[in-house]
């Protein structure tokens, strides 16, 4: 009776402990030989810990590598240690950031922020006089209005380069490309020079809206293309062959098919205009109590309240700037994730 | 007789048409013009910014783009009595800041694109490319403020590192001693702003490099890297500058986080270290406020040029992604 051997499949390139132990090793080597660098040379800071220990751990992987394996083994280790310093400087400013309005913003919130306005103090008073109360009405009806306006522009443009492709599909699709890269304070100037001198010669919501809508337009646009293309053209040709007109398929079944794409388009766009601050500098005058006229008068807004503020300079003022910039920071971030939860979900079904 | 009256009950063929229904007319109409929509836009800021500053224009020509002062000078009843404005100083902030915080931000975004795609394991690559899209949401004014307070110390330090030891070079010169507000900083800080738009391109290009070659290096037994650097740095090369590109247009337009790091000072400045620098777009911050209506002319030709160098600059760069990647943007 003869013994079957079963050979057992070899994974030669999967990592074996031998490996860990001797990355370990290497890891803490590295560690231990950047305290004893810094300990004797006079650099200072996290950031220099930071730098020597990638340098040394370089230094030490890809010699390791280079001792064993050879050159070409040396190169991929270097690259690979030198890849991952860009993706972990790539986050370090965001955590740097989202720590540091955390840290500084939250002395600054307390419930009363959120039941005054500025009316009756200035930036430099002590805390408890004063709030955000006009500059949150403010961004949200600069918001509104600016979603009211892009909303229908943008989400035709995407039906435009999506439903009609028309001769223009190619321009107008670059066109849109283009005005994403408009600066917001040319746009601001824009209305300045086109609707605020010659027409209202008053600072308003809706001046300000109109800069917004401006830059709204592009994301709106882009985002509800990308979700057009994605409804199956099979929708549309069941459409067309049950005898609806385009319109019909197009009102009936393409758009609702899309909505909760469109929906992330629309946050998206908001966004991306809720902190934008040139062009609310330059037309909505930044008034210092809630202004229920959209149409007149000047009106604060989140941006201008922390642009304010940060200018005025005393630390109290720099406390409400860090406050106004933490509810701006968590209004942004609550869109943008939300944006992606609803994203997320298949489009194409209802 | 009979052959009548079945004519008569046979209905005569329905006329088979192509032509649309009024329903349809009217909604293409309507749709075609909300998609002209962005031609009409682009054109009517290029007509009114220039309708308003032409009086400028003409009166400065060509020393508009040349001639770096920027006076104006009133009589007592407020008339202008002598002018004169010239963008050379700020264009040349403009580029210097742009171009450092390309410098920076390439080589950074390459990595981490790189990283996204072919290092990090799948539920890591599912948070960064969350983190650093949010990142771009991020409002323009967080960024100024967090480098002027919190990233400037350290900023200053690494300045001074650098005219330490490469003072040499012209470029890293500093006279007077000062180093705050810099275009350095301003730079690094247009880095980080334009980091994830640059990540998020070249990630999707090098997203797009064929599979089956990519196969092929390993199975000669190529490494990680020799694979990237044989299939994928080739073919997403022109991703990477038009990618750069993108990011250079938003940086040159870039406003509220220039204006608060960077100390404006109307003299051409090639020195980045320096603390004396400015840029088109903090310019028109910095004079709106105080502006006479003969002076919101000129800020209305200094942005009719930022204008047409965004939209250059955007444009040349969506040509070459384009020509990369089908989908690439």
């Amino acid at each position: 009776m003869s013994t079957v051997v079963v050979v057992k499949p070899t994974k030669p390139w999967a990592v074996t402990p031998k490996d860990r132990i001797h990355g370990a090793i290497l890891f803490i080597g590295a560690i231990a030989a950047t305290y004893l660098f810094v300990a004797m040379t006079p650099m200072k800071g996290k950031l220099a810990y930071f730098a020597i220990f990638f340098i040394f751990y370089m230094a030490f992987t890809s010699s390791f590598q280079l001792y064993f394996r050879g050159s070409a083994s040396a190169k991929d280790a270097l690259v690979n240690s030198i890849v991952a310093i860009g993706a972990a400087v790539t986050v370090l400013p965001i955590l740097s950031i989202l720590w540091t309005v955390i840290q500084k913003g939250l002395p600054g919130i307390s419930l009363g922020l959120f039941t005054r306005d500025m009316a009756l103090a200035t930036p430099t008073d002590p805390l408890s006089n004063g709030g955000l109360l006009h500059a949150i009405t403010g961004t949200i009806t600069l918001v509104s209005l600016a979603l009211i306006m892009s909303m229908p522009i943008g989400i035709l443009t995407a039906l435009y380069l999506t439903e009609i492709k028309g001769s223009l599909t190619k321009p107008i699709r670059f066109l849109v490309q283009a005005m994403s890269g408009v600066p917001s304070i040319v746009a601001g100037l824009f209305i300045l020079s086109a609707v605020l001198y010659p027409i209202t010669k008053g600072y308003s919501a809706f001046m300000g809206a109109l800069a917004l809508t401006i830059l709204m337009i592009p994301t709106i646009a882009r985002t509800s293309e990308e979700v057009l293309n994605l409804i199956p053209n099979d929708l549309r040709e069941a459409g067309t062959a049950l005898g609806g007109t385009q319109w019909r398929t197009v009102a009936m079944i393409v758009l609702p098919a899309a909505r909760s794409g469109l929906i992330t388009a629309m946050i998206l766009g908001i966004a991306r205009i809720a902190g934008e601050t040139a062009p609310i500098l330059l037309l909505t005058g930044g008034g210092d109590r809630v202004n229920p006229n959209a149409f007149s008068g000047p009106i604060g807004s989140l941006p201008y309240y922390v642009w304010k503020s940060f200018n005025a300079g005393s630390p109290e003022a720099i406390t409400r700037a860090w406050a106004g910039l933490l509810v701006l920071l968590a209004l942004v971030l609550i869109l943008f994730i939300s944006a992606r939860l609803i994203g997320s979900k298949k489009v194409g079904k209802k | 007789m009979s052959a009548i009256v079945e004519a008569k009950l046979i209905p005569a063929p329905r006329e088979i048409s192509t032509e649309p229904r009024r329903s349809d007319k009217v909604f293409r109409a309507i749709v075609t013009g909300g998609g002209l929509s962005s031609l009409v836009i682009l054109g009517l800021i290029a007509i009114f910014l220039g309708f308003r500053g032409f009086e400028v224009l003409r009166q400065e020509g060509l020393g508009f783009i040349t001639n770096a002062d920027w006076s104006i000078t009133t009589d007592d009843a407020g008339n202008v009595t002598e002018s004169h404005f010239g963008l050379a100083a700020m264009l040349v902030g403009t580029i210097l800041c742009s171009l450092i915080a390309v410098t920076i931000a390439v080589p950074i975004s390459v990595c981490s694109a790189l990283f996204l795609n072919f290092y990090a394991p799948s539920w890591l690559k599912k948070i960064l490319v969350t983190v650093i899209d949010m990142m771009a949401a991020f409002p323009s004014i967080l960024f100024g403020i967090w480098g002027f307070l919190v990233l400037m110390p350290s900023a200053e330090y690494w300045a001074k590192l650098l005219n330490r030891y490469l003072g040499f070079i012209p470029i890293f010169d500093v006279n007077p001693y000062v180093f705050t507000r810099s275009p350095f900083i301003a730079g690094i800080v247009l880095a980080i702003m334009i980091i994830p738009i640059i990540t998020s391109v070249t990630r999707e290009i090098f997203a797009q490099a064929p599979l089956d070659r990519i196969q092929a290096a390993y199975a000669l037994g190529a490494t990680r890297w020799a694979m990237i650097k044989a299939v994928v740095i080739p073919h997403g090369r022109s991703g990477v500058i038009g990618g750069a590109m993108l990011g250079l247009g938003r940086a040159m337009g870039e406003t509220v986080a220039v204006f608060t790091v960077l100390n404006i000072v109307f003299q051409v400045n090639w020195h980045m270290l320096l603390g004396a620098g400015g840029n088109i777009a903090s310019l028109i911050i910095l004079k709106f406020g105080e502006a006479s209506p003969y002076e919101i002319k000129a800020l209305m030709a200094a942005g009719l040029v930022l204008f047409l160098l965004t939209l250059i600059v955007n444009a040349l760069a969506d040509l070459i992604v384009k020509s990369t990647g089908k989908s690439g943007r």
